[in-house]
């Protein structure tokens, strides 16, 4: 009957320490969000680790709207503590957060990402303008004073001063936050310079301008950016969407293309000069502050001028830092909760 | 009898044949035949093909990561940075963040350059000092807050080597690309070489990429599987100490005990079914039970260990229910035969007997469980976990990440140098399945009893 015996207190130790477990309180902060600040968040935590008596923060991907939506979820030690978001939090997550009982979430702008345009190192070189993207990736487009089904087949045809080479773009999904700005900041631009906006706004379409070509030109890419670098590598002749970081650590695989003349960096970015970039933000829930152990410390030591300040390892990384950290430093010092949304 | 009379009229006379001599029709046969085996063989060598592509361009790729670079380096140990006070108390030593580290290292190279005649033009001790990994100051400190006595001396240390020296040296980055590079200059690799001719810089097996913990991508060459091997132990741990007995019994019921009715016939159906379904499934179950209602820890072994056992249980009971069920009916009539109880017959003749088959079975399930990925990424054991969990059985509440989800994790990151650590955790996960299914094997053959 040894077998049973054994059956019976494996039972009985597991049944002891689940419930030992729950008791348990947890002793380590808990992150969730963009893929894009990631890589940022590992290395402040790794960082953290190392230099303060709290456990390693534990930093998950998924992206910035579920990171959002994991926040919003309640207060509570199983909900998480800091959503990391490569865009600003919409007046929907609020709503949810306010509805769960998350009232005061503290919003802290730590630096900015540019996005770049990148090809095949040994390809032709690009220079683009907004107008260029509009022209070659909408599915349709003004010729000669009307809007027309989009007749592009190469770069030449869109920009005589582009290369002859057949248009080719891997362009993020729209689950991306980075989706969002290259629609904002290059296809509304472009759509906006070409003259198409006003030609849409008088054919009364609202949403002509967001409406991309689908004939196999554009492509969707649902994966992070390794995967958009391997189907650059596959097809030498296409262009690729990147984060600027992502491109300063492949740059012997890349090469950049400039935006209205201007070539992405983190002085360009950092100047405003550089149009395509966003703002990095993570969101702390103030009631987990004090409660959680390492939290506070956590949130002062990622925008402390050692990590995001303009030489700390997350510039080195590819961050453009904040040129209003010191603001930030005292916000977050404060714990002022952000206000609603203008 | 009378069918034969009145299907056929008598035969005719037949063509006079030759065994020796094939007909047209034996020709056909043969060649359809022929035709088969090498449609078999053809078949066979695809399978062969691609398991030994897969496996060459893994190992290939991969085997670089067991191989790493590192620098020795004497680091005089400066009380003047690190015990500014002097009183040598540790929490004033532990003020010093590693950043204040990192001046140490480049001392040393400015050492290096006087003393050993090594230096390239223009290079500062600063840019030297970027060849060695981020890592070197973490360990310094950890070094120096262990031993504080030695503020003062010089200690010798084997720092990481950066990830693109590492690369260097293993033909992923080369002057070429290092002129083109962001991250390293052609001049740090010159550097890198004069040091490799001084001795001072040696590739050697690389430990802590089985012993390590994840790292940022700030510093791919300090990144290792520790963290995820131990989430792994321990969530087939949970499986082990749940799934074998919980299967067991079952299954020993199902077989030996429960009356044949429909409620049984349905039960059996629908483990069948259990055992077909997707992995994700049990991802989103999990989810569902474990951490939203029962709350349990998100990126837990625990929770993964659960997850696992909810979709070893129906290949653990099948394979128990189909041992059992081998043990041949005489064995149990004679022990019944003799005044045994069902339950002794059941316990003293038919498992010891069935158990090499169980073990089998369950080792085969426990294989399978380790290199599941879908479930775990739902539960939240994708993400970046440095420290190690304790030991169990708190450590099961801990967070920990799991070997093929730290094969996803690599192949997302942006620095080249995850791609080789990405192949080597994959080959690290093939040698565990490997053992596995060679004990699983061992056991078969050496206890396994036919009638």
């Amino acid at each position: 009957m040894s077998f049973m015996k054994i059956a019976t207190s494996a039972f009985a130790i597991t049944a002891v320490t689940a419930t030992a477990g729950v008791a348990q309180s947890r002793d380590n902060v808990q992150i969730a969000g963009s893929s894009t600040v990631l890589p940022y968040a590992t290395i402040v935590a790794e960082a953290f680790g190392e230099n303060f008596d709290f456990p390693t923060p534990v930093v998950e991907g998924g992206g910035s709207g579920a990171g959002r939506k994991a926040l919003c979820e309640g207060v509570g030690e199983n909900t998480i503590d800091i959503a990391n978001s490569s865009s600003r939090i919409k007046q929907s997550d609020i709503d949810t957060c306010t509805a769960n009982g998350v009232t005061e979430v503290m919003e802290v702008r730590f630096g900015y990402d540019g996005i770049v345009f990148a090809s095949d190192i040994n390809g032709p070189a690009f220079a683009f303008t907004p107008s260029d993207w509009y022209n070659a990736l909408a599915a349709q487009v003004m010729v000669d004073g009307a809007l027309v089904a989009n007749p592009n087949a190469a770069w030449s045809d869109v920009n005589a001063e582009l290369p002859a080479q057949d248009i080719l773009a891997f362009i993020p999904g729209t689950k991306h936050g980075t989706r969002e700005v290259f629609d904002e900041k290059v296809i509304a631009a472009g759509c906006e310079a070409t003259g198409a906006a006003a030609a849409f706004e008088a054919a009364g379409d609202e949403d002509g301008c967001n409406m991309l070509r689908t004939d196999g030109v554009s492509v969707d890419i649902d994966g992070d950016y390794t995967e958009t670098l391997a189907r650059l590598a596959a097809n030498p002749e296409a262009v690729g969407v990147f984060g600027l970081s992502f491109y300063e650590n492949n740059t012997d695989k890349l090469q950049v293309a400039t935006m209205d003349g201007v070539v992405p960096t983190t002085e360009s970015v950092a100047s405003g000069d550089y149009p395509v970039s966003r703002p990095l933000y993570f969101y702390v829930k103030n009631a987990h502050l004090g409660v959680i152990p390492g939290l506070k410390e956590y949130v002062e030591f990622f925008v402390s001028d050692d990590m995001a300040g303009p030489d700390g390892p997350l510039a080195a990384y590819g961050l453009v830092s904040d040129p209003e950290l010191a603001m930030v430093q005292e916000m977050v010092a404060a714990e002022t909760p952000m206000g609603p949304l203008e | 009898m009378t069918d034969l009379n009145t299907t056929g009229a008598a035969p005719g006379p037949r063509k006079k044949t030759s065994l020796m001599v094939q007909d047209a029709r034996t020709k056909k046969r043969n060649a359809a035949e022929k035709r088969f085996r090498l449609y078999g063989v053809l078949a066979i060598g695809i399978a062969v093909l691609a398991l030994v592509t897969l496996l060459a361009s893994v190992l290939i790729n991969g085997s670089s990561a067991f191989r790493q670079t590192f620098i020795t380096m004497d680091i005089y140990l400066d009380p003047a940075k690190l015990d500014k006070k002097g009183t040598g108390a540790i929490e004033d030593i532990a003020k010093v963040s590693t950043f204040g580290y990192a001046p140490l290292i480049q001392q040393a190279f400015e050492t290096v350059f006087e003393k050993d005649n090594i230096g390239v033009e223009g290079m500062t001790p600063k840019t030297a000092a970027e060849l060695i990994s981020p890592e070197g100051s973490a360990q310094l400190r950890r070094y120096v807050l262990a031993n504080p006595e030695e503020i003062g001396d010089t200690v010798s240390f084997d720092f990481l080597a950066g990830g693109r020296i590492d690369g260097y040296f293993k033909g992923r980055v080369t002057m070429a690309s290092a002129e083109l590079d962001s991250n390293v200059t052609p001049e740090q690799l010159q550097l890198a070489d004069q040091l490799k001719d001084a001795g001072v810089l040696r590739t050697k097996f690389n430990w802590d990429f089985l012993t390590n913990a994840d790292a940022s991508e700030n510093r791919p060459e300090a990144a290792g599987l520790g963290v995820a091997i131990i989430g792994s132990l321990y969530m087939m741990m949970v499986v082990l100490v749940l799934a074998l007995p919980i299967g067991v019994a079952a299954s020993i019921y199902l077989e030996e005990f429960a009356p044949k009715n429909r409620w049984t016939d349905i039960i059996e159906v629908n483990i069948a079914n259990l055992a077909a379904v997707p992995s994700i499934v049990f991802g989103i179950l999990g989810l569902a039970i474990f951490i939203n209602f029962a709350g349990l820890p998100k990126s837990a072994p625990i929770v993964g260990g659960l997850v696992l056992t909810l979709m070893t249980l129906p290949t653990i009971i099948i394979a128990t229910r189909a041992s059992l069920k081998s043990v041949p009916p005489s064995i149990r009539s004679a022990a019944l035969g003799i005044g045994a109880s069902k339950m002794q017959t059941v316990f003293h003749h038919v498992l010891p007997l069935a158990l090499p088959g169980i073990l089998t079975g369950t080792i085969l399930g426990l294989a399978q469980a380790l290199g599941e990925t879908a479930p775990l990424l739902l539960i939240g054991m994708v993400a970046f976990v440095r420290d190690f969990p304790g030991a169990p059985p708190e450590g099961l509440f801990d967070p920990a990440a799991a070997l093929p989800v730290q094969v996803y994790n690599w192949t997302q990151r942006a620095d080249p140098a995850f791609v080789e650590r990405a192949q080597g955790a994959i080959i690290t996960l093939l040698v565990f399945l490997l053992i596995m299914n060679t004990v699983a094997i061992i056991l078969r053959r050496r206890f396994e009893r036919r009638w």
